[in-house]
């Protein structure tokens, strides 16, 4: 009976495990994609943010379950840690009147759903045509080791063939925060702030005074 | 079985909507802005796909990249429309067109 009842067990786990995969793919496929529509049509940009967000956490389970775990929690961190709080900061801060932004809206409509029609029929007819076969195992520059974790087969490319790269994505990033520092930043004339150059260019001459004082007189100021 | 095929079509459906989106809401660029991340993010469910189901490292090694240059893109966009707005008093970015030098 054992021999028997174990193959079953092991093709039932392996059965379970694709349906459990193909369940969340479903889930997660369906949110990102639904959430992502609401984020173009929602009337308030703060709802935008949100379902914005939504759709990178969904994103995020797509990515989990393709193996890819340090992207996932890349895209947790960055951009529901970073990037949504940087637009819900700006949506909130600038005062605007956001039913007027929407007048266009009623009118774009039937031209921009045409577009993406013909756009989204355009991408599946070009990927149905597309058939380049199964990759050649030589071809691949850096095969997924089956044992390493994902995070370490990362890292150990990341630090070596592209660590030019790695350097120059954060070139991007300091340039795009001093850019950003340099264009909000603004001179506010009702602040006494310390000039360092003026400081050192004073000398006791400038500030000071040695007067002879007459006794019995009194002190000129 | 959820095959390749399944994760390019989230990501030519996500990036249909981006673009849909830059198209609907062409006066409110702080929703352009958003469509424009749903955009790179198509593009990174892609490369991630293809990585996976093809066995190599460097697709994913790509979407950090492109993560990066969304990051980027997003605080230099928000920093150039804050200062629209402190010298404009909107938004409404159809009449950019009228700023001279």
């Amino acid at each position: 009976m054992h021999p028997i009842v174990k193959p079953r067990t092991e093709l039932s786990g392996a059965l379970k495990k694709h349906v459990i995969q193909a369940v969340a793919f479903y889930l997660f496929a369906t949110l990102v994609i639904a959430s992502a529509a609401l984020t173009i049509l929602a009337r308030n940009p703060v709802h935008s943010v949100l379902w914005l967000i939504l759709a990178f956490f969904n994103a995020a389970g797509l990515f989990l379950i393709l193996g890819a775990e340090f992207i996932a929690m890349l895209l947790v961190i960055v951009y529901v840690g970073a990037v949504a709080v940087l637009f819900l900061f700006v949506v909130m801060m600038l005062d605007v009147d956001f039913a007027e932004l929407r007048a266009g809206f009623a009118k774009y409509l039937p031209f921009g759903t045409l577009l993406a029609i013909v756009l989204l029929a355009e991408i599946i007819l070009s990927v149905a045509a597309w058939n380049a076969g199964a990759i050649a195992p030589q071809a691949r520059v850096a095969p997924i080791a089956a044992d390493a974790p994902n995070i370490q087969a990362l890292g150990s490319l990341l630090y070596t063939r592209y660590l030019y790269l790695f350097e120059g994505a954060g070139l991007v990033l300091l340039v795009a925060m001093i850019g950003a520092i340099v264009l909000t930043h603004r001179k506010r004339g009702d602040t006494r702030q310390q000039n360092v150059s003026r400081q050192n260019r004073r000398r006791p001459d400038d500030a000071t005074r040695n007067v002879n004082q007459p006794i019995g007189q009194g002190v000129e100021l | 079985m959820i095959g390749l095929g399944h994760y390019l079509a989230v990501g030519a459906i996500l990036f249909v909507m981006g673009v849909f989106g830059i198209f609907l809401n062409r006066k409110n660029v702080i929703i352009i802005l958003m469509a424009i991340e749903l955009i790179l993010l198509a593009v990174n469910i892609n490369l991630v796909a293809f990585s996976a189901f093809l066995g190599d490292m460097v697709g994913q090694v790509f979407a950090m990249f492109v993560l990066t240059v969304a990051a980027g893109e997003a605080a230099i966009g928000l920093a150039i429309l804050v200062i629209y707005f402190r010298g404009r008093g909107t938004i409404a970015v159809d009449d950019i067109n009228q700023m001279k030098g």
